[in-house]
């Protein structure tokens, strides 16, 4: 803004901080309006995933058989690894928000990027699990095969109806994922621009939300999909 | 701006919480509970779900507003799944009357989590032709 527009700007309102827009008595009030804002969208994302979770639900109770020999079929150790990387992600994450509420703000550019790092990481491993699944014909539609000794399984339309919400649920996650990354990236770059401070960090904060929220989501969908009747062997 | 600032500290207890949690959850899936295994496996991923949204979403230190709204979305997330599952697990219990088949008959099938209900595309031998 030009010298005068601020000048006559400050004259009308009083000067404060470029963050506080005008109909915000001050930037608490405009921090808590925020957080409300983004927790209302949380709250549908609750309801999208858990519309696809009771789905899952309902097919597991009817389809147990179909559930653990699809599960099995899932590598443990790539979905605990990813489990691993996404904790330490949302860890990562809440030390950015914590370094921005502090005004470190080399910190929260760091802590952001290993971040990024971590929520690419994610990605990477579950590209391999899909391309495993493309392989190995697990993927539904009218490629889709499930072999027991190698002649297909009586239970394979089950199995597959089993894989069709194991793509539904992992795709929309690992979308969020990418999202994710996306909002991560700019708010990294706002950092290195020194936009925020311990008065204003609003975007950090919220972005931290939506992180977790993600990362919440997985916790979920790691023992519902990989962790399905290892115990039993009910087949 | 006077957002509450948790120590370091308590981030990275939290994480080894989680990390306990999801070890803990792998050795369960791997030992026979029975039934439990499911129940199990839910109980300590809401325990871990509850450890991130109070401490790494700073609700612990929210707004009595900001606490109202993410209790109201979870509430509502239990009327979903209880309403539905309270149809869909009771299918079976009872056979109407006046029907010879035994649809009601509660089917011994194999896996914990079967309560005799039947997959929906047997359900035709149940319904007036």
């Amino acid at each position: 803004m030009p010298d005068g527009t601020i000048a006559a700007h400050d004259e009308h309102h009083g000067r404060h901080h470029p963050a506080l827009q005008h109909h915000f008595q001050d930037l608490d009030q405009q921090h808590e309006a925020s957080t409300l804002g983004m927790w209302l969208f949380l709250v549908t994302e609750v309801m999208f995933f858990g519309g696809l979770i009771l789905a899952y639900t309902l097919y597991r109770i009817w389809y147990p058989v179909a559930w653990a020999l699809g599960s099995e079929e899932l590598n443990i150790y790539m979905g605990g690894f990813n489990t691993i990387v996404l904790i330490g992600s949302s860890l990562t994450m809440a030390l950015a928000v914590r370094s921005a509420q502090t005004g470190a703000q080399r910190a929260t550019v760091g802590w952001l990027v290993l971040t990024i790092a971590l929520g690419l990481t994610f990605l990477v491993v579950k590209f391999f699990e899909y391309k495993e699944k493309f392989e190995t014909g697990h993927v539904p539609g009218p490629n889709f095969h499930f072999l027991r000794g190698g002649v297909e399984s009586p239970e394979s339309p089950h199995v597959q109806i089993f894989f069709s919400l194991y793509f539904a649920l992992t795709g929309v996650h690992a979308l969020h994922m990418i999202i994710g990354v996306g909002l991560m990236s700019v708010i990294a770059t706002m950092a290195y621009r020194k936009r925020f401070s311990p008065e204003w960090y609003t975007p950090v904060e919220l972005g931290g939300l939506y992180w977790h929220f993600v990362d919440i989501v997985w916790i979920f969908l790691f023992p519902l999909l990989y962790l399905v009747d290892r115990s039993h062997h009910i087949v | 701006m006077s957002g509450h600032i948790s120590p370091t500290s308590t981030y990275l207890t939290i994480f080894a919480a989680l990390m306990a949690c999801t070890i803990l959850t792998v050795i369960a899936a791997f030992i026979n509970l029975g039934n439990l295994n499911f129940p199990v496996a839910l109980t300590i991923a809401v325990f871990k779900a509850t450890l991130v949204v109070l401490f790494f979403m700073h609700v612990k230190y929210g707004s009595r507003l900001t606490k109202l709204v993410v209790g109201t979305a979870f509430f509502f997330l239990g009327i979903m799944l209880t309403l539905t599952l309270t149809d869909y697990l009771s299918r079976g219990w009872f056979t109407a009357p006046a029907r010879s088949t035994s649809a009601g008959a509660i089917t011994s099938l194999t896996g914990p989590l079967t309560t005799g209900v039947r997959p929906l595309e047997q359900a035709p031998q149940n319904s007036p032709k």
